[in-house]
């Protein structure tokens, strides 16, 4: 579980990107966290793993305080919250087996990992977990080869060879299709209810984060405007996150895809017919 | 504006052009192109070939010594790496090297060290710190902050930072600046040896004072094959780097 008590950070440029976030997230629980560009949404997530530093409040992942936490406390935290990245930020030039690994290098010593020893379990693992998003046969290719999709992939399996406590996910879908990004949103679904993992995905599209999330949290201006269910967030709630709009018009546009919605959400509700129907999700 | 123009004349006129110095040199000149024309590599082939393996012992180890203290100063010297001392002391190193020409510290090496290749081979390896230091430290700053965001927010260790995020992106860079470097290395190799520094330079620095031009001309014509060879072998393997 993640508690996050009146988190608030300020820039070295004066930019106020938090102020005073409050919530908590228990296990299993996926939330949307939406709200337009420059809300603060990158930097909420980030100050949960302090890729960036919070100025005030804190943040408890189970018993432990992260926002007091340095060095080697620091590190061993860090590998209790897996991060799935924009543009998925694998390193490219490493294959896809190196970069799921690469979630176990806090466990083992720098020269092992520079001899790209690690421990049986550990390959075994990075194995399943491909097999998991349905990249078994691309483990030896470098990450440059694979499309945009499979590197997402690669980057849901690096997280989860954390093994985590927490997924962070900063706008996973943000350079995918439309298609793709349904596809890995449905998979960071399954795995966060298959291992009962709470999620935090931080989110432009918000007819897919109504989709896949079980609650959205709406940001502006750094502050928390909407905390609730998908199907409560209203126009009058997304006039208060993003300003005024013709809402309607956009859940309008998205009408062609309500089959597919519909179809989203019986297989939600089941996950093995989820990853039957998937071509991409092979079971492991 | 005008004074400037007047400083110009004025400036040109003080530059004493002596047209039969002039001359000269221009017969000179001739007869050098002409001793370039009719290579002599033979009579003088014994000073050729020491010189030859002086200047390519200079190069090889004066490049992979500058390599090998390049890569922590690189490291040390870049911003998204080190701390704010380690980054100020190695960027000073960086400029100590880089404000000097190879010449300067030949000259000064040479009185230090004595005659011979080994003060060529310590100011190679001096002239190739800043150089190959500075270059991979700015590489190093533009490497993909996401990559190397990544495999921090894993938990690893600096090292691993490093290893993991960092060597990756620019491995192919530094492979490819190294044998740059290589290639400048040999073709200073030869220039410092005219102020002493051992090398083929100081064999063609003996060939010119001893007006001996096809000898001299046949120590160009291999330099500049040896500059051709370095050159496409090191970009057919920055190719296979890639």
């Amino acid at each position: 579980m993640l508690e996050l008590k009146a988190l608030s950070k300020t820039y070295k440029t004066g930019d106020r990107a938090l102020s005073d976030i409050s919530f908590s997230v228990p296990a299993g629980q996926v939330v949307g966290l939406i709200g337009p560009s420059g809300a603060g949404k990158s930097s909420l997530i980030r100050c949960i793993n302090r890729l960036v530093e919070p100025t005030a409040g804190s943040v408890c992942l189970g018993e432990t305080e992260l926002t007091t936490l340095n060095g080697r406390a620091l590190r061993q935290a860090r590998r209790r919250i897996g991060m799935i990245f924009q543009e998925y930020a694998l390193v490219e030039r490493l294959t896809v087996m190196e970069n799921v690994l690469s979630g176990r290098l806090s466990y083992v010593s720098s020269w092992r990992s520079f001899l790209r020893r690690f421990p049986q379990a550990d390959i075994d693992q990075a194995f399943s977990l491909l097999n998991r998003v349905g990249l078994g046969d691309h483990c030896n290719k470098r990450a440059d080869e694979l499309s945009g999709g499979q590197r997402q992939r690669v980057g849901i399996a690096r997280a989860l060879e954390q093994n985590p406590e927490l997924l962070l996910a900063d706008e996973p879908t943000a350079s995918l299709d439309p298609k793709t990004s349904r596809q890995i949103m449905r998979l960071i679904q399954s795995v966060c209810r298959e291992m009962n993992l709470p999620a935090i995905i931080n989110i432009h599209d918000v007819v897919l984060a109504q989709n896949f999330t079980d609650r959205i949290i709406g940001l502006r201006a750094g502050k928390v405007v909407f905390d609730g269910l998908p199907s409560t967030l209203s126009h009058e709630a997304l006039t208060r996150i993003y300003g005024a709009e013709d809402w309607g018009q956009m859940q309008q546009a998205n009408e062609p895809q309500d089959d597919d919605v519909l179809l989203d959400n019986t297989l939600n509700s089941s996950l093995n017919s989820s990853l039957d129907s998937s071509p991409m999700l092979v079971s492991s | 504006m005008s004074g400037s123009v007047v400083y110009l004349i004025l400036a040109i006129n003080s530059v004493e052009v002596d047209w039969f110095r002039v001359y000269e040199g221009l017969e000179r000149g001739w007869r050098f192109i002409q001793g370039f024309l009719t290579p002599d590599f033979s009579s003088r082939w014994q000073d050729i070939q020491i010189g030859l393996i002086e200047s390519l012992t200079m190069t090889l180890t004066s490049t992979v010594a500058g390599v090998l203290v390049s890569v922590p100063i690189g490291i040390g010297a870049a911003r998204n790496l080190a701390p704010a001392p380690v980054y100020m002391f190695c960027r000073s190193i960086i400029t100590l090297s880089r404000s000097f020409q190879e010449i300067i510290i030949a000259i000064l090496l040479v009185s230090m060290f004595g005659f011979g290749p080994f003060a060529g081979f310590l100011t190679l390896t001096f002239a190739s710190i800043g150089f190959l230091s500075k270059l991979l430290a700015e590489d190093i700053e533009d490497c993909d902050s996401a990559q190397i965001d990544a495999i921090r927010a894993s938990g690893a260790r600096w090292w691993q930072v490093v290893n993991y995020a960092v060597q990756p992106q620019v491995m192919p860079r530094l492979i490819g600046l190294s044998l740059y470097r290589l290639d400048i290395n040999f073709r200073e190799s030869s220039v410092i040896g005219i102020v002493g520094a051992g090398g083929v330079g100081a064999t063609l620095n003996t060939a010119i004072d001893r007006y001996e031009y096809d000898s001299a001309g046949a120590i160009l014509i291999i330099i500049i094959a040896i500059v051709l060879v370095v050159e496409y072998s090191s970009s057919y393997i920055r190719r296979w780097v890639q």
